[in-house]
């Protein structure tokens, strides 16, 4: 008897500090909604009944670059998938069905990238891209990652559980190498495929630093650079604006992630148990 | 020889003998390897024992003058004390409370899935958009912070603008975006845990605080390695946030050293000093990947 009203107490007990840690976690995020949906007025009076506004997104989609920077995003990240997912698959086959010399020594080189990451080669690969003449073009921020450890790494470990026998069969009806690899293991690897597709499409509609340093033009930034022009005004901050542009490059993320919140958060898992 | 091929390719009939293909399908990754990852670790080797080429002066061989200038660069001290603050001050922080998040989520719970969503979603924006929330949380006059500090009775203070609070600042917006990151590493662990292990325990009377440090924090053990080895790495390689909220500032208070690698490259242009620092970063994280290597050597012999 006494056991079980102690246990009601707990389990109450600790619904209230999951919702509250949850507010907690949730109100930075609330707070820049709530801002990026009122007058700049308003907000500095922090006025909780003021009337809300559409107009600071409205502001931010008509400043002039902020649609091509989303053009150019969207460029990047189908540029970076496209790739990844082209070499990943050749290189992943090639460690998990086929004996070729130096294949050990390869593989060790491949899993190393996995600590030496583009993202601290920094000095190099601007100047290697500079050299190329390439700097300043959408190319030269998903080059670096086209040729990934990880999707390699992640290939191969699928394609080795895909059965031999399905292999040979294809073969003996005449297929070669490349229409093998396509008609038996690329479907079999789809669900594979989307966690990889989830995980690399997060990582460059983020990524910040590289794209920075390498280009410097409209044409070319995407929109976590892009998104700078909003904080580094003349005349300080304005921060409807700031938070209207934030949320707006963050929100085809967001909601892709509300959408598949599964998917999402089983990809994030396989990406990182590897 | 011949008789030593045949038991190999015997013993695993599972792969394919054929040199040529093997290389053609590696060789597109192999190329984009090489020229963005291998032959930029080296290089960067090599530019750090050699001076920049200034005006008409060719490059010449400095040896480890660069290594040695470190040691009386305050900026650089200064930016490796704090990655290491910025380390000791995340790591430990969010993997408790990416702990604490997955067991309250881990039960029935009403709105769970708003609750589960809460922590998670600042693991799905950029750096970028998250510095950006929290300049607007830190901001002297209108900022979430001080509006509460005010009410509670404290005076307002200039969180990102003092030395003294920069760091912590920063500190704070990381663990607001990892917790949620590493919450799920541990819900996967909790979930694949026997639920008669609990039950068990609860017939014996064991209290659920006895409970967790006896039985489930050992078995989250691998998931915390796990989960620690990509918290250290993070806190060498993330420095977006240091370039949107602080640059580093005030004073190198909140500069870490790949953001002054990305200073002394990009805005100061000593490509061969900051090769020089580039290479003590990619020691770092040598480091921890011999560490990660260990542990997980250590972690199959526990099984």
């Amino acid at each position: 008897m006494k056991v079980g009203a102690d246990n009601r107490w707990q389990r109450g007990l600790e619904t209230l500090a999951a919702w509250l840690l949850a507010l907690v976690w949730a109100a930075p995020l609330l707070y820049c909604a709530w801002t990026s949906l009122h007058h700049p007025g308003d907000v500095a009076r922090m006025d909780l009944s003021a009337p809300l506004t559409v107009h600071n997104y409205a502001y931010v989609f008509n400043a002039a670059p902020f649609p091509r920077y989303f053009l150019n995003t969207f460029i990047l990240v189908t540029m970076v998938i496209v790739a990844q997912f082209t070499l990943s698959t050749l290189a992943g086959y090639a460690f998990a069905r086929f004996r070729f010399p130096g294949r050990n020594v390869m593989f060790v080189l491949v899993l190393l990238q996995l600590m030496i990451m583009p993202d601290v080669l920094i000095v190099e690969n601007y100047r290697t891209l500079n050299t190329m003449g390439l700097t300043d073009t959408i190319l030269a921020i998903a080059m670096p990652y086209f040729g990934s450890a990880f999707g390699i790494f992640l290939m191969r470990q699928t394609f080795k559980s895909v059965p031999k026998e399905l292999d040979d069969a294809a073969r003996i009806e005449g297929a070669g190498t490349l229409r093998t690899l396509v008609s038996v293991y690329v479907p079999l690897a789809k669900p594979v495929y989307l966690a990889y597709g989830l995980v690399s499409v997060s990582y460059h509609w983020n990524n910040f630093l590289w794209p920075l340093i390498v280009t410097n033009s409209v044409t070319a930034r995407p929109l976590t650079v892009g998104l700078q022009i909003f904080s580094s005004g003349d005349q300080g901050i304005a921060w409807p604006i700031l938070t209207a542009a934030t949320l707006l490059s963050a929100g085809p993320l967001l909601v892709a992630f509300l959408l598949f919140q599964r998917q999402f958060v089983q990809s994030f898992l396989r990406a990182g148990i590897r | 020889m011949a008789r030593r091929t045949r038991r190999a390719s015997r013993a695993n009939d599972d792969e394919i003998d054929s040199p040529l293909t093997g290389w053609a399908l590696f060789l597109p990754a192999a190329l984009f390897l090489g020229v963005f990852t291998y032959y930029p670790a080296v290089a960067t080797f090599f530019q750090s024992l050699f001076s920049d080429p200034k005006g008409g002066r060719a490059a010449r061989f400095i040896g480890l003058d660069n290594y040695r200038a470190m040691l009386d660069d305050a900026t650089f001290v200064h930016a490796l004390v704090n990655n290491l603050w910025f380390a000791l001050g995340t790591i430990p922080v969010s993997i408790a409370l990416a702990i604490v998040m997955a067991l309250l989520v881990n039960r029935a719970l009403p709105g769970r899935a708003l609750v589960r969503m809460s922590y998670f979603a600042p693991t799905v924006l950029a750096m970028v958009a998250v510095a950006n929330i929290w300049l607007l949380i830190y901001a002297p006059q209108i900022g979430l912070l001080n509006a509460v500090v005010e009410r509670l009775g404290g005076t307002p203070h200039n969180w990102l603008g003092q030395p003294d609070t920069a760091l912590g600042g920063v500190i704070v917006v990381t663990i607001w975006k990892e917790a949620g990151f590493f919450m799920i590493f541990y819900l996967a662990a909790l979930q694949s845990m026997p639920p008669n292990l609990a039950e068990a325990a609860a017939l014996e009377g064991a209290s659920r605080w006895h409970y967790f440090w006896k039985v489930t924090f050992p078995l989250l053990m691998p998931t915390t390695l796990f989960v620690m080895v990509n918290a250290v790495v993070n806190a060498f390689r993330m420095v977006d946030h240091i370039l949107v909220m602080t640059k580093g500032g005030p004073d190198d208070a909140s500069t870490l050293l790949l953001y002054y690698i990305y200073e002394t490259a990009f805005r100061y242009w000593d490509t061969s000093y900051a090769a020089a620092m580039s290479m003590v970063l990619l020691a770092i994280l040598g480091v921890v990947a011999i560490g990660q290597f260990l542990i997980l050597d250590r972690r199959t012999h526990y099984r």
